[in-house]
């Protein structure tokens, strides 16, 4: 499998598709932590406590935050390191000769998938790294202990989101024989986990609680939380939640109910201790693994099952 | 007697209820060049994926040096190479850093590996191109680069599938000679064409195939005597008028086996080529030669009649 998983990786870093990605990324987190620093003066308040997070989490008057730029490139990323993984393969008459040498036929698939990961985990840390190391240099305020601990919790939790996509992405490789046909198939369900999810969400609760400006608290709540449950189908729902709540510790609760009641009690949002952000996140780890596992476990088996008749 | 490397027993493959390969015995040993025939979908591929182990038998056993392909297929792949049909390559690399991977994948130490793909580029012909990339390489190239990447992990056995298809008359030379060349360092060959004549030039047996039955097998001459009848060689001379005098005075020849007339035509069997002296019996006899034709065993007309019979 260690052939198989050089050989790959080799083929990403010379790959045209490694370079335009790394490329379009930094440059969009780059871009994203300058403005970012433009406006964080009027996020912060002598008051906050985590400045240092907050490079990664404002946004700027017209441009949306380092966040939300990040949760925009991971499933592009890979997607774009999975889709051909096994479709290539086969059409390009290589997948028999693999084969026919004394490998076992899961040192393929599990060759591959890791070196997509290496290069996506690769991506990820130095992305954050190099955003991290502008904001320090430019704001001047170096992360508390607490601080760089999120960030790696939050870099290895991006990295299991891109190990979800990829497992998708791998998994449409495995089923369809063509290349373009996988990556449609992969970028058609991002779209719309992505974007029509919440609006789908939202229409669901909406048709369940309806809801004007008399509606009740009770209503109120009722309707964010279907909104939220409907929502969480979606992988990308699930990472927004475990990011915001990794990086915006004043985040005290995932569960809308609870923050609407929470706010309409006036209450103050104090941090929470990191170990209660982690688990607060817990569920939505868990979930994306899972996700990513049984992408990765159904095309596994019928990578490994599937006969090859003429190849 | 050589060693058995290819042993299957009554190796069945049914897909669906449609049966490729029905009860195949087949028996080969070190050093042959086996011409495997048959017309498409008669069950070669299907052979040749159980043999790797990469397709389960229905029921039967494929043996492979002693090794059940479908228990051990890790220990046959390691001693058995596969050229299939539509064989491909990485295209963004060079020759060499293709067949650096085969040797990877096949544990070669590295030392040993580069010395090999060194040689065995040159052996093929391609250490011009060692270090181009291999979208540059014309379909010939690739086919010896092919057989090269067989070769890097010095098999006991070679599966080469239809290697001269669409490959121009000089090219399908070089490969043939790849062939034999291989069957020297005692590599055992099995060799699926429909190219009967290419067979016939380098096998020393074949094997025919039809409807997953095998329905011939054996050195060429012996299943031509067996199908055609007759001496090796078949004489056809066209004469004036033939006259039976002449036909006794042929048939006393030594070697001549039978002669039929048919018209102006006669038709000798025999086991040399006697063209000359039976020219000087005709012309002797006082009758105009007109025409003469020899003709060896062809592969073809074995191949038709016994997948005619199929």
């Amino acid at each position: 499998m260690y052939a198989v998983f050089r050989k790959e990786l080799a083929d990403h870093f010379n790959s045209i598709r490694f370079v335009i990605l790394f490329i379009l990324v930094l440059l969009a987190a780059v871009f994203a932590t300058y403005i970012t620093i433009q406006s964080i003066r009027g996020a912060v308040t002598p008051t906050t406590e985590f400045v240092f997070l907050k490079i990664f989490t404002t946004s700027g008057e017209t441009l949306p935050s380092f966040l939300f730029f990040l949760s925009l490139f991971i499933p592009i990323i890979g997607i774009a390191f999975g889709f051909d993984a096994i479709n290539s393969e086969r059409t390009s008459g290589n997948l028999s000769r693999l084969l026919s040498q004394p490998i076992y036929r899961d040192a393929v698939i599990n060759g591959k998938f890791l070196a997509g990961l290496a290069v996506l985990s690769i991506m990820i840390v130095s992305v954050v790294a190099i955003a991290a190391g502008l904001g320090l240099r430019i704001i001047g305020v170096p992360p508390s202990s607490e601080e760089v601990l999120r960030l790696i919790v939050f870099a290895l939790m991006s990295m299991v989101y891109g190990a979800f996509w990829m497992a998708l992405a791998v998994l449409f490789s495995v089923f369809f024989n063509r290349a373009a046909t996988s990556m449609l198939a992969s970028i058609a369900l991002w779209i719309f986990l992505f974007f029509f999810m919440s609006m789908i969400a939202g229409a669901i609760a909406n048709a369940q609680v309806p809801i004007d400006q008399n509606s009740s608290l009770a209503m109120l709540t009722k309707n964010a939380e279907i909104q939220g449950m409907v929502g969480r189908i979606s992988p990308c729902t699930l990472y927004g939640e475990a990011t915001a709540a990794l990086l915006v510790p004043e985040l005290g609760s995932l569960n809308p109910a609870l923050m609407i009641s929470t706010l309409a009690a006036g209450r103050m949002l104090t941090p929470l201790p990191f170990n209660q952000s982690l688990l607060l996140v817990w569920p939505q780890v868990v979930g994306i693994i899972a996700l990513a596992a049984i992408c990765f476990a159904i095309s596994y088996i019928r990578f490994m099952r599937e006969e090859i008749r003429s190849i | 007697m050589g060693q058995v490397v290819v042993e299957t027993k009554n190796l069945t493959k049914t897909y669906d209820g449609f049966t490729a390969v029905d009860g195949l015995n087949l028996h080969i040993e070190e050093g042959e060049i086996f011409g495997f025939l048959g017309p498409n979908g008669a069950g070669k591929t299907t052979t040749i994926l159980m043999l790797l182990g990469l397709t389960e038998p229905s029921s039967g056993t494929a043996q492979v040096c002693g090794y059940n392909s479908t228990r051990e297929p890790l220990k046959v792949k390691r001693i058995v190479g596969y050229l299939p049909e539509r064989v491909g390559f990485y295209e963004d690399l060079t020759p060499k850093q293709n067949l650096r991977y085969t040797a990877e994948l096949n544990n070669l130490p590295r030392e040993e590996a580069e010395k090999r793909i060194g040689d065995l580029l040159a052996a093929v012909g391609l250490s011009g191109v060692a270090d181009q990339e291999l979208s540059k390489l014309s379909r010939g190239m690739k086919q010896r680069l092919g057989i090269a990447d067989i070769w890097v992990k010095e098999p006991k056995l070679a599966f080469l599938d239809e290697p001269t298809s669409g490959i121009d008359p000089e090219g399908i030379d070089d490969i043939l000679k790849l062939i034999v060349s291989m069957a020297k360092r005692r590599i055992t060959v099995i060799f699926c064409s429909h190219q009967l004549y290419q067979v016939q030039k380098i096998c020393t047996r074949v094997g025919i195939l039809a409807k997953g039955h095998l329905v011939a097998e054996g050195p060429i001459d012996r299943l031509g005597r067996k199908t055609i009848g007759g001496g090796r060689y078949h004489i056809e001379a066209q004469v004036a008028q033939s006259d039976p005098k002449l036909i006794d005075s042929i048939k006393r020849v030594k070697g001549v086996k039978e002669v039929q007339a048919s018209g102006d035509l006669l038709l000798i069997s025999c086991d040399k080529d006697l063209r000359g002296q039976i020219a000087k019996l005709i012309v002797d006899s006082g009758s105009l030669l007109v025409g003469m034709k020899v003709e060896e065993y062809s592969l073809e007309r074995i191949y038709k009649k016994y997948s005619r019979e199929a």
